[in-house]
C-alpha cells in the first residue's frame, strides 16, 4: 500500500484543515491552565501556510515544508519552533521519495520526533505534546515490524496517540507556563498535546483514505 | 469585551504601526522584518548591541524600552507569545556593529526556544551573541528550581544596566556580567484582582471573584500560588515585601531598588497607596531605598494587579540605574 507524493498533498491541507476547524476548543483546553491562545497561534499560521499553498503544485514534502517554514519565521510562541521542526522532519524524510510507503511513513514519524527532541527537554509524564508523540510513533513502529498493514499501523498508532492524550490528564505539567499550576494542572488536558493528537489524526485518516481508495 | 482595537488578528501589526509613528525621532520598523523594532541609530559603531523581545500585550515592555543607552532591536511577538525566531535573528542583525550582541529575555519556554534557534542562526552569519535570562517571578517555581522561574518587571533593570553598560563602552562579557548581575539580584511578584482578556480570544483568560485576589499571579494569567481574600493595600503591600525578602534571605541590611508596575488597569493612585506601606517594611528592617520607579513598566493586557520587584543594589548597579536612558518606557534624566 502507497502512494504518490504528489496525492499526498492532500495529507497537508487534511491538518491544516483539523488544526484550523479546532481554533476555539484548542484556546479552549488551553484557557484552563495556560493563556488561551493556542489555538489562536495555531490556526493563525496553518492559515498562513494554506494561502501560501492555495494555488501552487507542491508535493507532500513541499507542503510540509512551506508548514514548517511559516510556523519558525512568523508564529514563534513555543509551538512555533517545536511544530516547525516536526513539519521540517516529515518533510525531510520524504523528500526524496516519489512513492510513500509505511517504511517512508516511519522515516518521517521518527524525524520529525528526533527534530522536536533537539529543542525541548520534555520527556515522557511532563504532560506535553511528547506524551501524545512518543507512545504513537512506538506503536507504529511494532505494528511495522510486525508487518501490519499501513492503515493498521497508522490505526494502532492512533489508538495509543488516543491513550497518550487521555494520560495526560493525570499528569502534573513539569515544563512550559502550566509548570507553575504543580497539581493544579491535573484534571486538564495539555493543550499541545491535544494539537500533536489533531495533527496525527488528520495525518492518519488521510493517509488511511487516500490508500483505501486506491485498493 | 470593551476594547480599543480594529481586527483583533492584526492588533500587533497595528500597535507597531503606531508605535513607531509615535517615536519616529529616535525609533523606526526594521527594514527586514516587520516584527523587529530598533533605535534609528543602530548599530552604533564600537557599541555592543542590547536586543530583547517577547510577547505583545505587557506595554510598554518590550518595544518600550528601545532607546538611547537601553535596548536597540526589539523582536514583538504576537499577545503573549514568544517572537519567532527569525524576529530575534533580525533583531540581533540590527542590533550588531561588530561588537557582539547581548540578548537578554525573560526565560519563558518558548523565548528560550527561539532565541537559541535566533543565536545558532546568527553565529552561522559570524555574530557574537550572548544572553541572559531575567528569572525574578519568585512565584513562578520554588527558590529550589530557580532556573524555571520567569522574568517579569525585574527585566526593566537587566535591559537599564546592560544597555548602560554598553552604552559606557563596556565589551560583550562586561555587559553580560552586568546584566546577569541584574537578573540574580531581582525578585518580583505579582497580585491580581481581575483577569485579563487576549483580543482575538474575546473572553477573560480565566476568574477571579469579586472581594478575592489571586498572590503571585503569572503575567499572561497564569493562576498564581493561592487565591486569598482582598486585603487592605498596606497588608497586601507588606505580604508582597515579606514574600521577596524572604526569597532574598538577606543577611544583613542592603540598599534596595523598587519597582512598582500596575499590570495593566490598575489606577496610579492606588500605586501610591501601595508604594507607602511597602517603603515601610523595608526600612523596619534596615533596608535603604535607593532608586524608586513607579508606573506602569510591564503589563498584562487589561489586567487589574500589580507587580513589585526589588533588587539588590551595589555601586556599580546604582550607578548604571541612575546613567541616562531615552526610551518611552523609562527615561532618566541626568542629576
Amino acid at each position: 500500500m502507497r502512494f504518490s507524493n504528489k496525492e499526498g498533498i492532500t495529507v497537508v491541507h487534511a491538518i491544516i484543515e483539523e488544526i484550523v476547524s479546532n481554533r476555539d476548543y484548542l484556546s479552549k483546553v488551553d484557557a484552563a491552565v495556560g493563556d488561551g491562545d493556542h489555538g489562536i497561534n495555531m490556526s493563525k499560521g496553518f492559515n498562513m501556510a494554506d494561502k501560501e499553498i492555495a494555488g501552487s503544485d507542491l508535493n507532500m514534502n513541499e507542503g510540509f515544508l512551506v508548514i514548517s517554514k511559516t510556523l519558525i519565521s512568523k508564529i514563534g510562541g513555543s509551538m512555533g519552533p517545536l511544530y516547525g521542526n516536526f513539519f521540517r522532519g516529515l518533510s525531510v524524510a520524504s523528500k526524496e521519495k516519489e512513492m510513500i510507503d509505511s517504511s517512508v511513513i516511519l522515516e518521517m514519524l521518527k524525524k520529525a520526533y528526533s527534530n522536536i527532541t533537539l529543542i525541548t527537554d520534555a520527556s515522557e509524564g511532563d504532560k506535553t505534546l511528547i506524551d501524545v508523540l512518543s507512545p504513537a510513533i512506538t506503536a507504529y513502529k511494532i505494528n511495522y515490524k510486525n508487518d501490519h498493514s499501513l492503515p493498521d499501523c497508522l490505526n494502532e498508532m492512533m489508538a495509543k496517540a488516543k491513550e497518550g492524550l487521555e494520560n495526560t490528564k493525570n499528569m502534573t505539567a513539569k515544563v512550559g507556563r502550566g509548570s507553575r499550576l504543580g497539581d493544579r494542572t491535573l484534571g486538564h488536558q495539555d493543550a499541545g498535546a491535544t494539537s500533536c493528537y489533531l495533527i496525527l489524526k488528520a495525518f492518519s485518516s488521510s493517509i488511511t483514505k487516500i490508500v483505501n481508495a486506491e485498493s | 469585551m470593551q476594547r480599543f482595537i480594529n481586527n483583533p488578528e492584526f492588533i500587533v501589526d497595528d500597535l507597531i504601526k503606531g508605535y513607531v509613528k509615535a517615536y519616529k525621532g529616535f525609533i523606526e520598523k526594521s527594514a527586514n522584518n516587520d516584527r523587529v523594532v530598533k533605535r534609528k541609530n543602530s548599530p552604533e559603531t564600537g557599541k555592543v548591541g542590547i536586543v530583547t523581545g517577547g510577547g505583545s500585550g505587557h506595554e510598554p515592555a518590550f518595544l518600550g524600552y528601545v532607546g538611547e543607552n537601553m535596548v536597540d532591536a526589539v523582536a514583538v511577538g504576537e499577545v503573549f507569545a514568544s517572537p519567532p525566531a527569525e524576529a530575534f535573528y533580525d533583531a540581533i542583525l540590527e542590533a550588531d556593529s561588530g561588537e557582539g550582541v547581548a540578548c537578554l529575555f525573560g526565560n519563558y519556554a518558548g523565548d528560550n526556544m527561539n532565541v537559541k534557534m535566533a543565536i545558532q542562526m546568527a553565529e552561522e552569519e559570524g555574530v557574537n551573541v550572548k544572553f541572559v535570562t531575567a528569572k525574578d517571578d519568585i512565584a513562578s517555581s520554588p527558590k529550589e528550581t530557580r532556573h524555571r522561574r520567569h522574568g517579569i518587571a525585574g527585566g526593566v533593570y537587566m535591559w537599564k544596566a546592560g544597555g548602560a553598560k554598553a552604552a559606557l563602552g563596556g565589551t560583550l562579557d562586561d555587559v553580560i556580567a552586568v546584566a546577569q548581575k541584574a537578573a540574580d539580584n531581582t525578585r518580583s511578584i505579582c497580585v491580581g484582582l481581575s483577569s485579563c482578556t487576549i483580543p482575538a480570544a474575546g473572553t477573560p483568560n480565566f476568574e477571579i471573584e469579586e472581594g478575592m485576589m489571586e498572590i503571585g499571579i503569572g503575567h499572561h494569567g497564569e493562576p498564581g500560588i493561592r487565591v486569598e481574600k482582598l486585603k487592605s493595600a498596606a497588608e497586601i503591600a507588606a505580604m508582597m515585601t515579606d514574600a521577596l525578602l524572604d526569597d532574598f534571605a538577606f543577611d544583613r541590611e542592603q540598599n534596595i531598588a523598587v519597582l512598582l508596575s500596575g499590570l495593566g488597569s490598575t489606577p496610579k493612585m492606588e500605586l501610591y497607596v501601595l508604594y507607602d506601606a511597602i517603603e515601610e517594611v523595608l526600612k523596619k528592617q534596615n533596608h535603604r531605598v535607593e532608586v524608586v520607579l513607579i508606573g506602569d513598566y510591564a503589563t498584562s493586557l487589561d489586567m487589574n494587579g500589580i507587580s513589585l520587584s526589588l533588587m539588590k543594589l551595589d555601586n556599580e548597579l546604582k550607578e548604571l540605574l541612575a546613567y541616562p536612558a531615552k526610551t518611552s518606557g523609562l527615561t532618566i534624566i541626568r542629576s
